[in-house]
């Protein structure tokens, strides 16, 4: 989760409040945001990804010092709207319809940056890049001194080879395709161009290029320094609603830092028409809540007041006369009443919920094959075996190959293990047992075990292509032991279960051969048994005799159960 | 110690012990009473250091040389020195040197040695041929033992030290050292026994004999055991370990943990560990480009790759959904929903994907509300490995299905439970996850260390989740907290890996689940 770094004096003067550590501690994480750590002045807050608007310092404060009760209700933001409107237009073609169709624009001016200003705005633009941008998948964000530019600006695609700048920190002007070929930042993410043959950019009125999004932003007019008072902003992606919210986002946020909002025109050519809409638009959207809902699922007596009194902690407005919310234009996370009704039980705080049970009469009722696999547990340690669980992930060498195996066996197997020796399902359960006794032979024998395990195997007839068996596999490792040890095992335990089983010979790789059979009940067969081959104890690097049992349980279950 | 604990001592001793007993009476040395007893030395040891632990005696350790026999030296004492039976041989007639060896079965080399210490004797003479012949003094040292031989013998018999030697033993032990494996010096440890006066008192009873041991089937049969007295035993010595069978610690707790839900009306869900993306995550309104459905978080299978999806109307309804809300009365996530990336399997990476397929389930039986269910199970993640991460692990995971059910329910489900598995105190805070809202997280105080532990997340489902599935908007509370971490405290496990380490020692030796 992505995380804000505050500075205690700064957000005590943004909250217009002072809370001790301990106060600050428990609002924090009781607003819904984990605080990691408060250090002195530094305080680090993880953020939930569903509130990007918290993503900065000033949204931060902003959410708190309404949770808090200093600076509650909807919040104001004036737009500007600039003298000479012609220039503040963002022109946008036709060519961009494929690549990347949509921008969302701003200009910010009175700015007083400093080192500390830029690089928190640097630090927001990065954080919304991972998170709600998805790596810039979604959308990416360019902020641009507006001295160095000339308004308007136009948004195009334009072919690779006809885009010529020099891109950030690089000695000198480049290609669109020399820099994903070879600009670090081009690299990195030169997959979200792949397969286009046009690249959009932002180029000024004189047709100097701004950036090439969703990539870089040029040298020359796309660096942000402490002499810069005026700013220009873009989000650039594929979903108009998303990019606006993220404007929003970042405009607040400087306005918050004393910074003056001004509206751009976006001009889109379509066709022989030209659909103008303004941006950004920082108009609360009004929704009609349904109180009733909101007690229901609280579980509260709430009068529409107090309602009122808890949205406006949570810096939304309310109408009384419309009876609507009125939702902050930065705020992503609002797709349906339910979280306007969570926000209200955040801010009437669930530390004062009274926990309740209520009489709701049902049945319980355990899985009958869970019941059954109990049984057979409590059986087999009737008989003194003991229990181990292990990992369903295996490897092949495991599964197939110390087992003697043919190693072209098909197994589940995994795409993207990132641990080293899990790369299948296990097919059978056996073998983990043979690795715990590889794991033990330092440990005290006997050693007499049992696991209660999933086999996976290919199969064309599930939903997902593959059959989940229930298995029992035991092992009898022992100086001693033989085929006698490890029949007694089955004879005991299908008796048990009231089964008349037969035992007929059969040939395994993992047994000796004349020492392995399989069990046969009612012409099924249902498992198979023997003395473990010494090539397989070998493989395992077990010097101790061993027989080992491996039966189907769901085949079992529904002999027992016909 | 009292005369009547020396006498309850007595009857309590171990046969050994008492086999011992009349040997202390007399010898100090432990190789004497090794001797007197007729036990062998091990047996002797075990029961002097019992008696010891009892303070009936001080053992005490010292090393000492002895001689002892070297092969050739065990072979003489049998058959006589060599120069023995070379003078045997010779004794009735003169022999030349091939008849010597052929009777006396002497080879060469011995023959040799024989002529040179025969000869220094004047036990023979040697005439042309070479003949040897037995003189007159021969014939009586033929008699009696040589001091060699006697020697030999005392040392077969007792224990002889080097610096014990009387003069004429001397020389005879500088001539046998000569010789080949005859006699050898060697280190032995030696241990001398004193008696406490608690030992002198228990020495000089008068123990019965008929004291029984082990009652056996043959006494019961004749009744003999009837006018005997059983030899009491030191019923506090610790005995070896039983080994017994045992469920593993985990499934242990896990039933523990069942049972509860159980006892409050639960029923249980099971299902498959691989699902389809689409129960996984689309059923849960996961957003298909969200971040936990890339390769680094999640298990996807690469053979087979893909599975099925469910029915169209399901399928319609999840895919309207997330583009749009559907009839949720939700905006959606607004983008396009592919059902190819709805269809490739992953390792389930929680089990509240059985809790969506309950709710499409409940739909299709008609199953009535209010329902409740919940599971205990393994899931995965695709992390590496360390002390508080496993790449497979546990959750217990829970749904009331209620159109009554509101949030202070939820918070009532989760601290029973809590309660039940050990932790008096939880508490709750705001959490996020897409497919509840409301979501908490659930933090424990721990007594001991005086702290909240995050337990994991509950909430209710999204409206979002519940309609595309079950049809209608009721409200469905729902939880999943890891349940390895709810448990491990109770088995005083810090690294969560040793909770699926099959060591074992470690699963004979865990301690049971005592709760409840």
């Amino acid at each position: 989760m992505p995380t804000v770094n505050l500075n205690k004096q700064i957000l005590e003067k943004l909250l217009g409040k002072k809370l001790t550590d301990e106060e600050l501690k428990d609002r924090i994480s009781m607003l819904g945001t984990d605080l990691e750590k408060i250090e002195e002045d530094d305080i680090v807050v993880e953020v939930f990804p569903n509130r990007p608007d918290m993503l900065s310092e000033q949204g931060f404060a902003r959410a708190l010092s309404s949770f808090i009760g200093a600076k509650t209700g909807l919040r104001k933001f004036k737009i500007n709207q600039p003298k000479d409107s012609d220039r503040y237009t963002v022109k946008i073609e036709k060519s961009v319809e494929k690549v990347r169709p949509y921008t969302a624009c701003a200009i910010v001016k009175k700015l007083n940056f400093n080192d500390e200003k830029i690089r928190e705005i640097v630090q927001l633009q990065e954080k919304l890049h991972i998170t709600f941008g998805r790596h810039r998948k979604k959308l990416a964000i360019g902020i641009y001194p507006l001295e160095m530019i000339n308004l308007p600006i136009t948004y195009k695609a334009l072919k690779p080879e006809e885009i010529k700048f020099r891109p950030l920190e690089a000695p000198g002007e480049m290609t669109g395709s020399e820099i994903l070929e070879s600009h670090p930042t081009g690299k990195e993410y030169a997959h979200l161009l792949e397969g286009f043959d046009r690249y959009p950019v932002f180029v000024d009125a004189l047709d100097k290029v701004l950036s090439m999004p969703p990539i870089i932003n040029s040298h020359e007019t796309g660096k942000v320094t402490d002499d810069t008072k005026e700013v220009f902003i873009e989000c650039s992606g594929f979903d108009f609603k998303v990019l606006n919210q993220c404007l929003n986002i970042i405009v607040t946020s400087l306005a918050e830092m004393g910074g003056e909002i001004y509206q751009m025109t976006l001009e889109r050519q379509d066709g022989k028409d030209v659909m103008k809409t303004l941006t950004p638009d920082l108009e609360p959207q009004a929704w009609k809540l349904d109180i009733g809902y909101v007690k229901k699922m609280i579980g509260l007596e709430l009068r529409e007041e107090e309602v009122k009194d808890l949205l406006e902690r949570m810096g939304y407005g309310y109408d009384d006369k419309e009876h609507t919310v009125l939702i902050p234009a930065y705020r992503t996370d609002i797709l349906h009443q339910i979280d306007l009704a969570e926000d209200i039980a955040i801010a009437y705080g669930y530390e004062k919920f009274e926990a309740e049970i209520p009489n709701v009469m049902t049945l319980g009722e355990e899985d009958p094959l869970e019941v059954f696999k109990n049984r057979i547990a409590n059986i087999l340690v009737g008989m003194g075996l003991v229990e181990t669980i292990s990992y369903n992930l295996s490897n092949k060498d495991i599964n197939n190959q110390k087992m003697l195996l043919d190693p072209k066996s098909k197994v589940v197997e995994l795409a993207n293990s990132q641990t080293i020796d899990r790369s299948i399902m296990r097919s059978w359960v056996l073998p983990s047992l043979m690795q715990i006794l590889s794991e033990n032979t330092n440990k005290e024998y006997p050693q007499e075990l049992f696991e209660l395990g999933t086999g996976f195997v290919i199969s064309q007839t599930t939903e997902t292509g593959i059959e989940e068996v229930p298995k029992l596999a035991v092992v009898i490792a022992k100086a001693d032991s033989d085929f006698t040890s490890v029949k007694q095992v089955a004879d005991e335990l299908l008796e048990a279960l009231e089964l008349k089983g037969s035992v007929e010979k059969a040939s395994h790789p993992s047994f000796i051969p004349g020492r392995c059979a399989k069990i046969v009940v009612r012409r099924k067969e249902v498992g198979v048994m023997g003395e473990i081959h010494p090539q397989v104890l070998e493989n395992f690097g077990i010097q101790m005799p061993g027989v080992g049992l491996e039966l189907d349980i769901r085949k079992i279950y529904e002999l027992v159960t016909q | 110690m009292t005369s009547e604990k020396v006498q309850e001592l007595g009857e309590s001793l171990h046969p050994l012990e008492r086999k011992v007993l009349p040997a202390l009476k007399k010898h100090e040395k432990l190789s004497d009473i090794v001797r007197e007893s007729g036990l062998l030395e091990v047996e002797v040891m075990r029961a002097v250091q019992w008696l010891q632990a009892k303070e009936v005696l001080h053992l005490k350790e010292f090393v000492k040389e002895v001689l002892e026999l070297g092969s050739n030296g065990q072979k003489a004492l049998a058959n006589g020195l060599p120069e023995r039976i070379f003078l045997k041989a010779i004794e009735e007639e003169a022999k030349n040197r091939d008849d010597l060896k052929a009777a006396s079965g002497l080879s060469d080399e011995e023959v040799n040695a024989c002529v040179g210490v025969l000869r220094g004797k004047a036990a023979i003479n040697i005439s042309q041929g070479p003949v040897f012949m037995i003189t007159e003094h021969g014939k009586t040292l033929l008699q009696k033992d040589t001091p060699e031989e006697a020697l030999l013998k005392k040392i077969s018999q007792k224990e002889v030290s080097p610096s014990n030697l009387k003069d004429l033993e001397k020389l005879a032990f500088s001539n046998l050292k000569k010789r080949k494996d005859l006699i050898v010096a060697a280190i032995k440890k030696e241990w001398t026994i004193t008696l406490t006066p608690a030992g002198k008192s228990l020495v000089k009873l008068d123990l019965k004999d008929d004291l029984i041991e082990k009652l056996t089937p043959e006494m019961l049969a004749s009744g003999s055991w009837k006018d005997k007295k059983f030899r009491s035993y030191d019923v506090e010595a610790v005995v070896p370990k039983k080994a017994r069978g045992k469920r593993h610690f985990w499934n242990q707790a896990k039933q523990s943990a069942k049972s509860i839900w159980l006892d409050m009306g639960f029923k249980e869900m099971t299902g498959n560990h691989i699902q389809t993306s689409f129960w996984n995550f689309d059923a849960l309104f996961t957003a298909q480009d969200h971040p936990v459905r890339e390769m680094q978080d999640t298990f996807f299978i690469s053979e087979p790759k893909e599975g099925k999806l469910p029915d169209d109307a399901c399928v319609e309804a999840v895919k309207a959904v997330h583009e749009n809300g559907g009839d949720t009365g939700s905006t959606g996530w607004n983008y396009r929903w592919n059902p190819e990336e709805a269809k490739k399997n992953v390792l389930r990476t929680h089990t509240t994907c059985l809790s969506a397929r309950t709710l499409a389930r409940m739909k299709e039986e008609s199953i009535p509300m209010p329902a409740k269910y919940f599971i205990v199970g393994k899931v995965f993640r695709n992390e590496t490995m360390d002390w508080s991460h496993l790449f497979e692990f546990s959750q217990v995971d829970g749904i009331v299905v209620d159109e009554n059910a509101n949030f202070r329910h939820l918070l009532g489900y989760l601290k029973s439970f809590f309660k039940k598995m050990g932790y008096e105190e939880a508490r709750f805070r705001p959490a996020y996850f897409p497919y509840t809202e409301f979501s908490v997280e659930i933090d424990v105080f721990h007594p001991k260390h005086k702290k909240w532990f995050e337990l994991g997340g509950a909430g209710i489902f999204r409206p979002e989740v519940v309609k595309p599935l079950l049809g209608i908007d009721v409200p469905v509370l729902a939880w999943g907290p890891g349940f390895d971490r709810i448990i491990i405290d109770y088995f005083k496990i810090t690294d969560i890996r040793e909770l699926y380490k099959n060591d074992v020692k470690q699963l004979r030796e865990m301690k049971e689940w005592m709760r409840l």
